[in-house]
Parts: structure tokens; C-alpha cells; sequence
């Protein structure tokens, strides 16, 4: 579904990406871990296009589309989804209208017609349900006064009216108490499936107990420097990215 | 009046030939006598007459003012025509296929019926076409409630008394440059009388009478809601109009007495000028109010044409417990020129205004925000509560604010906020993350932002006004 090769990024002068690898089948679900500034959040910007972010040298293959070559809303419409780690507002819009234009957008690009509002207004209702998020919320506007919590929510609800193929979570669990955690992570589960495929970037351990990945990654200076399954995450929570440091070197 | 230019170019297509109607044009220039050669062919009474040549008189001894933060080059009103009659048949254009593509395009994006765009592109037309009997339903509606709806001539023929009673009660002839020009050279515009304890039963729009003839560069409307009254009046249209004047002097007046209701709303979409600022129209407007006991006004405004743009809709509130409102979006893109806002003149007891202004500047254009509020030694418990946004798009553009708080009572309350923001990054890459285009996201955005003032236009408008903003926008991002 997605192969990454050799990718190098920079913002402004700074390089942060340095030479990433990443292979992403469909159906898996990968954790990219890391200690602050690894670049992390970046790997999620660049794979979505986002144009303060330069890519210097590699390759990204993403159904056998080079996606480099792609606008930020063409990469969104072809199935590439960014759950943000600060989701903004966007005052007067309401949501309800936003999800619409959205989904009418991606829905397009498919080939498939527009949902009449009606139909639309059912799917966001019930949709919102599942994420616990109060069907008053599709009538404020977007993000607009959320808390944080609430925020992440609504990301989790664009991510499953919009149907993506490949979802990248930039640290979705920060700020969130336990019980938003389970509900975005039932959210996430219930969209596992073979045609669909996970990068959850996140700095904690604990994603993981809910939201359980097929490979674990570790992300350190631009690179991923370790992989392996579930229980790496485990090693790294108990042993701290420094032990890491001393087995790379 | 129509009827007459519709004889006339009958009679001058039958004959064929045109300079017959040519002898119907003054020659460029401003003096006495053209202001009597305009009287004269509108058969006004000797009063209004007089009137005009009081407000010439006036107006020559007047300087153009220039405190606005707009910079156009010096208007030469001596090389205006003051009188015109419509455009011949022959010179018209016979089918859309003769009209400019680009303008056809804008009518096709905003979602204009075919025989509308025929009518705003000026298409001459042979056969009346099917809203003349929209507009005869609608005048049998209006005459059964009582509601005089008529051009002003018309009104200033049959309703000389009504006329003459109110005309400059609330813009005097010499109350500034603009309003004194306007009311000497005055070329038509709407008359509204709304009697004692009535609710007009529809809205009432310009669009309805335009469609009999052009009312020129120098309209005059008149609005009077007698007792209990109330009227919700529509001015303009969202389709772009191109018009070959450039220069635009209207004058606005509203009277409404106690416990009356008058709601103004304005869609202004002059043609702005191309890419590079060329060409464009310029709006100097003025629009004033007067409330009395426990009466309204509510104006709402969008405003995305012009080059050059001057105007402020107020409210003098002269009666206890009346309420001014002034709701408005201004759009500005490439070099715009936009100084708008509204004046609040607080003078009965506990009078009320609300301000609200959201001023978008793209391109290089100027957008300033300049507005009033002034609280009379009687305005006793007045309040006003003023919000004023602007929203930049791009780093070229200006936006400006110029509030003006005086208050003379110590028990009055005035409340201003004032943001200014900027598209963000951050919103474009949500927008655009989610599959919006660009174009799409910042339409979103604005429309988004001037949801407090589309929310008091009458539903229609508002749909339209949404559209309009995409439209305007369009070419200033990416």
C-alpha cells in the first residue's frame, strides 16, 4: 500500500527527515514511536503534502502512485487521511457542512454521486454517535470551541465518514483522558480491515494497549532505527529511548 | 415612464433610424440649465424644481471630500451627461452570443435563468418575457394591502404630497458633496410607502422594477413605513452589472415612524474593475435612516463590486427605545477600493445599536472599516455593542479600522471589538487534507466568517451571497 524509500525532508533550513524506509501492507497497523524532535510529526505532514515541508531526495509509492507528485487534496481524495495532533478551527463553518463538502469531494474523485443531505445528515449522525460526540457538535463550527478531547473526535468522525484507505494518527492520544482514549481507539478498531491499512505516530506506550499494531517502529534522528513487533513498544516504555541510543551506536 | 421609452424606441426602430433618440442625450456638463432640462422631461412640479437648483447651488459652493481612505483620480463632472435616455434597440445586443463570454460565465456560475442574464446583459428583447406576469401578480398583491411601490417618478406625479413631505427629510440637499449632486441631477430610482399597521406581504425588490428601465447613475430611493409598519426591501442582485458610467452617487432614505420596521438589505456587485485595477465603478453612496419611538432599521449589506467604494448606511435614532442595526460584509480583491461602515446617532432614551463588520481583503486592494457612534446628551441608558472583523487573504492587502466613539451621556454604554485575522496555513491544510480544492477552502473560510451578517438576509440572498463571495474570489489564492 505504501512504500517509503530513502525519505529526506526539511522545513525552513532544517533537515528533519534523513533517510526514512517504511513499508506499510494493507491491513497492517504500524506505531511509529520516538523521542521529541525525531520527526515524527513531520513524516505525517509530508506524507499529506503539507507545503511547508520540502522534500529534499527519496521516494513514496502509494498504491503504485508516486505520491510526491500529488496535491495535498489529491493525496486526500485518492484515500490518504491526517488525523491532526492540534485540529483547528475554522469559525462559521459549521461542521455538518464541512464533513459534506468533504465527503462530497473524495466521493467525486470515486467516481460515486453525491450523498443527497438527508442521506448525508443520517450517516453523520449516527457516525458521531459511535464517537460519542453530541450530535450538537455537527451544527458548531468546525473545532470551534471543542475542547480538546472533543477535537479529537471529530477527527476520528471525518476519519469514518471519509473512508480512507491509508489513516495516519499524529499522536492522537496526547491530551486525552482515558475514556476519550478508548473511544477513539473502538474507533479505529472498527475500522481495521484487510483493504485498510494504520500509521500511528505516538510518543506513549499506552495507544498501543487499545489500539494494538502489527510492527512497532522506532524513530530517532530522521530515521527508523529499530522495528519488531508489539512487545518493542513494551522494551521501549520499560527502557526509555536512551537505551535505544546505546544499541543503535 | 416606461411606457413612454418604450414607444419611443418602438416608434425610432419602426422609422429606422437613431438619431432621433441621440437629441435625447445632454452633451457632457453641469450647470443650471441641465438641472432644469432634467426637471423638464421628468414634468416635475415647480417645487421640485426649485429643490433640485437649491441642492446645485449648493453643491457648487461644496468641496469633494477626501478624508476617506480611497485614492482615485479627480472625477470630472463636467464631462458627464447628466441625462440619457436608454439604449436604443439597434445598439443592444441582440443575443447573448454577442455578450462577453467572461460575464457569461460569472451569470452561469452564480446560477442565473437564461432570461434573467438576457435582461442584465441588456439584450434587447422584442417579446416581454415571462416575469412581467410574476410582476403583475406581485403589484395586484401589493395594491390589495395598500403598499405603494413605484419608481420615484411616479411617485413625485401621483403622490406629489407624500413626496414632498419626506424627500431630504433624512438626507438633506446639502448634507455632503455626493447627496447635494445626487439631488440636483436625481436620474430615478424606487419609492416605498407602507401605510399605517401594515406588513408588507413580500419582500420588495429593485429587481422587480428594474426590469421596466435603467435608473441610472444617480439613484434615489425613498422608504416610508408609517406607524406599525414594517417592509423588508431588497436592493440589488447578485449578478455582476456593468453599467458605463463610472461614476455612482445614490442616495438613500428611510423613515420609519413609531413602532415601524424597515429591513434593508444590499447585494452591491458593480463591475470592479479587471485584474489590474482598470475600469470599475465608482459607489458613493448615501444611506441614512430615521427612527422614531420604539421603531427599527436594520441594514445589511454586501458589498463585493466597485473600484472605488464610500458608503455608510446609518440610523439616526431620534425616538425613545428605537433600534438601529447595521450588518455588513465587505469584499475587496486585486485593487479594490473599499471605505464602508455606518454612523449610529444615538438621541431618544435607551436607543440601541448594533454594529457588526466584516471587512475581507484579498489581492491589493484596501478595505477600511469607518463608523460612528454618537451618544446625544439625551440618549439616557443608549447602548451600542460594535464587532468589527477583518480577514486578510495573501500579504498584499489592507484592511483598516476607523471607529469613531463620542458619547455625551454619562449612563450611555459602548461596547467595540476588533479583530483581525488571516487565512491560516493551518485551516487551508485541514480544508485541503479533507479533499477540498483551494478555491473551495477559502470560499469556505469567508463565507464561514461572514455567517453572523448572512444569517440576516432573507434566505435567498443569503444563498446567493454565499456564491457570490466564491466568485469574487476566485484568482486569489495559489
Amino acid at each position: 500500500m505504501l512504500t517509503i524509500e530513502n525519505l529526506c525532508a526539511r522545513v525552513e533550513d532544517k533537515d528533519i527527515l534523513k533517510g526514512l524506509n517504511l513499508e506499510v501492507k494493507p491491513g497492517e497497523v504500524h506505531a511509529i514511536m520516538g523521542p521529541n524532535g525525531a520527526g515524527k510529526s513531520t513524516l505525517g505532514s509530508v506524507l499529506a503534502g503539507r507545503e511547508s515541508f520540502t522534500v529534499t531526495e527519496g521516494e513514496v509509492r502509494f498504491d503504485g502512485k508516486d505520491l510526491l507528485e500529488l496535491d495535498v487534496e489529491e493525496r486526500a481524495r485518492e484515500g490518504l487521511f491526517l488525523a491532526f495532533q492540534y485540529p483547528v478551527e475554522i469559525p462559521g463553518v459549521s461542521n455538518m457542512e464541512f464533513l459534506k463538502a468533504s465527503v462530497d469531494a473524495v466521493r467525486k474523485h470515486q467516481g460515486k454521486p453525491d450523498l443527497s443531505s438527508v442521506e448525508f445528515m443520517k450517516l453523520a449522525r449516527e457516525t458521531s454517535k459511535r464517537v460519542k460526540l453530541d450530535q450538537a457538535f455537527l451544527k458548531r463550527g468546525v473545532n470551534e470551541g471543542f475542547s480538546g478531547g472533543e477535537k479529537k473526535r471529530n477527527e476520528i468522525l471525518q476519519m469514518m465518514l471519509l473512508e480512507p484507505r491509508l489513516c495516519i494518527l499524529d499522536e492522537t492520544d496526547s491530551g486525552l483522558d482515558i475514556d476519550a482514549l478508548q473511544t477513539v481507539a473502538d474507533g479505529v478498531n472498527a475500522m481495521r480491515s484487510e483493504e485498510r491499512s494504520f500509521i500511528v505516530v505516538t510518543h506513549y506506550q499506552r495507544l498501543l494497549d487499545y489500539i494494538v499494531p502489527d510492527v512497532v517502529h522506532v524513530l530517532a534522528d530522521g530515521k527508523i532505527v529499530k522495528s519488531g513487533d508489539k512487545s518493542l513498544a513494551k522494551e521501549l516504555e520499560a527502557k526509555g529511548y536512551r537505551w535505544l541510543e546505546s544499541e543503535v551506536a | 415612464m416606461s411606457e413612454q421609452v418604450e414607444h419611443l424606441i418602438r416608434k425610432e426602430y419602426a422609422a429606422g433610424f437613431h438619431t432621433a433618440i441621440d437629441t435625447e442625450t445632454l452633451p457632457p456638463g453641469l450647470n443650471e440649465e441641465v438641472v432644469r432640462f432634467i426637471s423638464a422631461k421628468k414634468n416635475e412640479p415647480e417645487w421640485l424644481l426649485e429643490w433640485r437648483l437649491q441642492a446645485f447651488r449648493a453643491w457648487q459652493e461644496m468641496d469633494e471630500p477626501d478624508w476617506a481612505q480611497v485614492k482615485y483620480p479627480k472625477v470630472d463632472y463636467q464631462s458627464i451627461s447628466y441625462f440619457s435616455s436608454p439604449k436604443s434597440m439597434a445598439d443592444r445586443p441582440k443575443s447573448l452570443d454577442e455578450v462577453d463570454p467572461k460575464l457569461l460565465e460569472t451569470y452561469e456560475k452564480l446560477g442565473i435563468p437564461l432570461h434573467e442574464q438576457e435582461m442584465l446583459a441588456g439584450v434587447a428583447m422584442d417579446v416581454v418575457f415571462d416575469s412581467v406576469s410574476v410582476v403583475t401578480t406581485f403589484r395586484e398583491k401589493l395594491e390589495e394591502a395598500g403598499v405603494l411601490f413605484c419608481s420615484i417618478s411616479e411617485a413625485v406625479a401621483k403622490y406629489p404630497e407624500l413626496v414632498k413631505q419626506h424627500l431630504g427629510s433624512v438626507v438633506p440637499q446639502k448634507d455632503n458633496y455626493f447627496a447635494a449632486l445626487n439631488s440636483a441631477v436625481f436620474s430615478d430610482g424606487s419609492f416605498v410607502y407602507i401605510p399605517k399597521g401594515v406588513r408588507c406581504p413580500m419582500e420588495l425588490s429593485t429587481y422587480f422594477r428594474i426590469n421596466e428601465q435603467n435608473t441610472g447613475q444617480f439613484e434615489r430611493t425613498l422608504i416610508v413605513a408609517e406607524e406599525g409598519a414594517y417592509v423588508s426591501y431588497l436592493e440589488g442582485c447578485t449578478a455582476p452589472m456593468r453599467d458605463e458610467n463610472q461614476l455612482h452617487a445614490a442616495v438613500v432614505e428611510l423613515v420609519a415612524k413609531d413602532n415601524a420596521e424597515i429591513k434593508y438589505s444590499t447585494v452591491q456587485n458593480w463591475y470592479p474593475g479587471d485584474e489590474e485595477g482598470k475600469g470599475g465603478i465608482y459607489n458613493f453612496v448615501t444611506k441614512r435612516g430615521v427612527c422614531h419611538n420604539s421603531a427599527k432599521i436594520s441594514w445589511t449589506q454586501v458589498e463585493t463590486g466597485s473600484a472605488v467604494t464610500w458608503k455608510y448606511p446609518s440610523c439616526v435614532l431620534r425616538g425613545d427605545n428605537s433600534v438601529g442595526e447595521f450588518y455588513s460584509v465587505a469584499l475587496t480583491n486585486n485593487y479594490q477600493q473599499a471605505d464602508t461602515g455606518t454612523k449610529m446617532i444615538h438621541i431618544g432614551k435607551n436607543t440601541r445599536s448594533t454594529i457588526i463588520s466584516k471587512g475581507i481583503s484579498a489581492g491589493r486592494s484596501q478595505n477600511s472599516y469607518r463608523g460612528l457612534v454618537r451618544m446625544n446628551p439625551g440618549a439616557e441608558g443608549a447602548r451600542n455593542y460594535t464587532q468589527c472583523d477583518s480577514l486578510l487573504i495573501g500579504d498584499r492587502c489592507g484592511a483598516h479600522t476607523f471607529p469613531y466613539i463620542e458619547s455625551k451621556n454619562p449612563s450611555a454604554v459602548i461596547e467595540h471589538e476588533a479583530t483581525t485575522s488571516k487565512v491560516s496555513d493551518d485551516q487551508m491544510f485541514l480544508c485541503q487534507q479533507r479533499g477540498l480544492d483551494a478555491e473551495k477552502a477559502v470560499s469556505m473560510i469567508v463565507n464561514g466568517f461572514c455567517r453572523e451578517v448572512f444569517k440576516e438576509l432573507p434566505m435567498e440572498f443569503a444563498v446567493e451571497a454565499g456564491k457570490l463571495l466564491e466568485v469574487s474570489l476566485e484568482g486569489s489564492v495559489g
